[in-house]
């Protein structure tokens, strides 16, 4: 082995993990600075980027900055909403396009990738000239943050539910009405419980979608505010240390269900 | 044990048709299935076969044409309203489901009683026991075949259809699954109905076979009826294998049909003779074509027919295999039997070769030659 190759060797095995490492900490520092100014104490200090202090006040009184919380919660709330209806939608408008066909399918398969594809302020200004053509100029707030909401997780949810559909053995609905399950029963017992975790996953992608948007609900809002608008506003101001609280929390929720999922894969994994 | 009611009852196609929009898949197919028997719907891929099959288990509705279970019509009946289950080609077990929940399916759906208990001793009768808790790909594929033959034998159906269920497996599994499996139906006394492309498994299984061909039935019968009385050119090649020398009928008796078949009188029994006059095939299964060097006796009284050259030799082990090139030109397929007797005839040899006539079928000579012919691979 010449000594060259041997450098090559040594620089496959080590540079190229340190070049992984390093992107890992690209990505995770925005996250690790979050967590960590979450517990910071800044309360007589202009400078809301340094830290100064170490302090759990943040994480005692999440509710202190005005308006914070009732933001959180009405993005919590429209989240869930727009979810439930837009995965329950999108689920049958999947299931319409796996297993039927009709005039239009493809066409429809093409088109449910355009509000993926096009830009967040052409939707959400477009949508605006909607509801105020459409005479809701002064009544934006909250129902129309939900209806845009809903519009955009709908293609993600029926991309998601479709593709695993798609996967499913048709040959298993057919067995299970063989073996005397009607309609309802093989969907209940058989197509809802394969196709669940496609769902879920729809479920989740369109939550987090939601809770965090920006343009489009910038623009369709009205008086309203959600979490995202009000950090937009109080930014300009000095940003409370709760939003960190806040987006430590989230980050540890959806780290836990992502976990959870990965653990329950692996159980199916393991036992199938 | 036997799951049979008491009250079994005939399987009855009658004028059965399933066109799809650029074909017609089965036309107007006419049979009947006694109950208890082991059929076999036997055919190449494309026949018909397996949309016979769906149509008899309610996954496709026919065009026309009415099926029928005793007395009572279910041509139009929800799969999940008859009394027949399936054994599908890949199985389609519940993946989210462990092998007792899989087996236990149908019977909770019609709210059985000692669901747990008779699960239990379907899973003896297939030899799963131990794997009950397990979910099914974690089983092998003969185990998964099992499973599937367990899930639908437990509902006791007056008919159970079997569609290519051991498509899937490797020659050494598949032959112990036949076997397997038709002890099964000789245990329970079922009536099964079984769709395969395989001749060997259909004559190793089935009591009665129905060749289909294009949609059609070609001919039914026992295995050993259809293999030495093939009343077509694609049953006398897809059953097996066949000579068919050209010849044309000399004189039709009431007992035999004499035919000149290249200047050899042969007598072909009449009720093996599918011709009564003009030009035919005369068939001749490749085992009853016995072959000696050039003057040697052979021990069989039919005709001889001299100057043949030995073109081509196999040995298989049990036999050997020779073709043999004839006066007029085609080659004919003798296999002989290695009985030790006398020692392979070299390629070359000028040898005679002959048959009994009464195993010997006169086909008519309208019919496709090569029907039915499987490409060796």
């Amino acid at each position: 082995m010449t000594g060259l190759q041997r450098a090559g060797r040594w620089i496959g095995d080590h540079l190229v993990m340190a070049a992984g490492i390093l992107v890992l900490v690209y990505m995770f520092v925005p996250i690790a600075v979050v967590m960590l100014m979450s517990f910071n104490d800044n309360s007589d200090s202009r400078n809301v980027y340094a830290f100064r202090s170490f302090t759990l006040d943040n994480w005692a009184n999440p509710c202190k900055p005005d308006g914070m919380c009732d933001a959180v919660l009405r993005s919590v709330e429209i989240g869930l909403l727009a979810t439930v209806v837009a995965t329950l939608l999108g689920t049958l408008a999947a299931f319409a396009l796996v297993r039927h066909s009709f005039a239009g399918r493809s066409a429809i398969n093409t088109i449910i990738f355009l509000p993926m594809a096009s830009p967040e302020i052409v939707m959400g200004s477009s949508l605006l000239a909607l509801f105020v053509s459409a005479g809701f100029g002064g009544r934006l707030g909250f129902w129309t943050i939900f209806i845009a909401h809903v519009m955009f997780c709908l293609s993600f949810v029926i991309v998601t539910v479709k593709a695993r559909l798609a996967g499913l053995d048709e040959n298993l609905e057919q067995a299970a009405m063989d073996l005397y399950a009607n309609e309802s029963t093989t969907f209940w017992r058989i197509t809802f419980p394969l196709v669940f975790p496609g769902i879920a996953a729809a479920a989740l992608l369109s939550f987090s979608l939601s809770f965090d948007d920006f343009i489009i609900t910038n623009l369709n809002a009205g008086q309203t505010v959600t979490f995202p608008m009000f950090v937009w506003g109080v930014s300009q101001r000095g940003i409370p240390m709760q939003v960190n609280v806040v987006g430590t929390a989230m980050f540890l929720i959806s780290m836990f269900l992502v976990l959870g999922n990965m653990l329950a894969t692996r159980k199916r994994k393991l036992v199938e | 044990m036997s799951l049979a009611a008491d009250s079994s009852r005939s399987l009855r196609l009658t004028a059965l048709t399933k066109e799809f929009s650029t074909f017609t898949a089965v036309k107007a197919l006419d049979l009947e299935i006694p109950a208890g028997k082991f059929f076999a719907l036997l055919g190449p891929s494309g026949c018909g076969k397996t949309t016979t099959l769906r149509m008899v288990a309610g996954l496709d509705v026919p065009t026309s044409g009415t099926i029928h279970l005793g007395d009572d019509e279910i041509t139009y009946a929800k799969p999940y309203r008859r009394p027949v289950n399936t054994v599908f080609q890949n199985y389609a077990l519940f993946p989210h489901l462990d092998i007792h929940e899989n087996v236990a399916f149908g019977l909770r759906r019609r709210k059985a009683k000692d669901v747990d208990e008779q699960v239990r001793a379907m899973l003896e009768l297939v030899e799963l026991e131990g794997q009950a808790r397990k979910k099914p790909p974690m089983l092998s594929g003969g185990q998964q075949q099992r499973v599937a033959l367990a899930r639908a034998l437990i509902n006791r159906p007056e008919v159970l259809l079997l569609d290519e269920p051991l498509g899937a497996l490797d020659l050494k599994l598949r032959r112990g699954m036949q076997i397997e499996i038709k002890r099964i139906q000789t245990e329970v006394g079922l009536t099964f109905v079984h769709v395969t492309h395989d001749q060997e498994e259909a004559m190793t299984m089935a009591d009665t076979i129905a060749v289909m061909n294009s949609g059609e039935i070609e001919q039914m019968g026992s295995p050993a009826e259809l293999y030495e009385n093939p009343r077509t050119t694609f049953v006398a090649n897809f059953l097996g294998q066949s000579n068919l020398i050209a010849g044309t009928v000399s004189n039709a008796g009431s007992d035999v049909v004499k035919v000149d078949m290249q200047g050899t009188q042969v007598s072909i029994p009449a009720d093996r003779a599918h011709v009564t006059s003009g030009p035919g095939w005369v068939g001749i299964r490749p085992e009853k074509v016995l072959i000696a060097p050039e003057g040697e006796p052979i021990d069989a009284p039919g005709n001889h027919m001299q100057g043949g050259v030995v073109t081509d030799v196999s040995f298989v082990g049990v036999s050997t295999q020779y073709l043999v090139r004839m006066p007029w030109g085609q080659e004919l397929m003798s296999f002989e039997q290695n009985t030790g007797a006398r020692g392979i005839i070299p390629r070359g040899t000028a040898v005679d070769v002959s048959w009994r006539p009464e195993f010997s079928f006169l086909l008519p000579a309208s019919q496709d030659v090569n029907a039915g012919a499987v490409e060796e691979s």
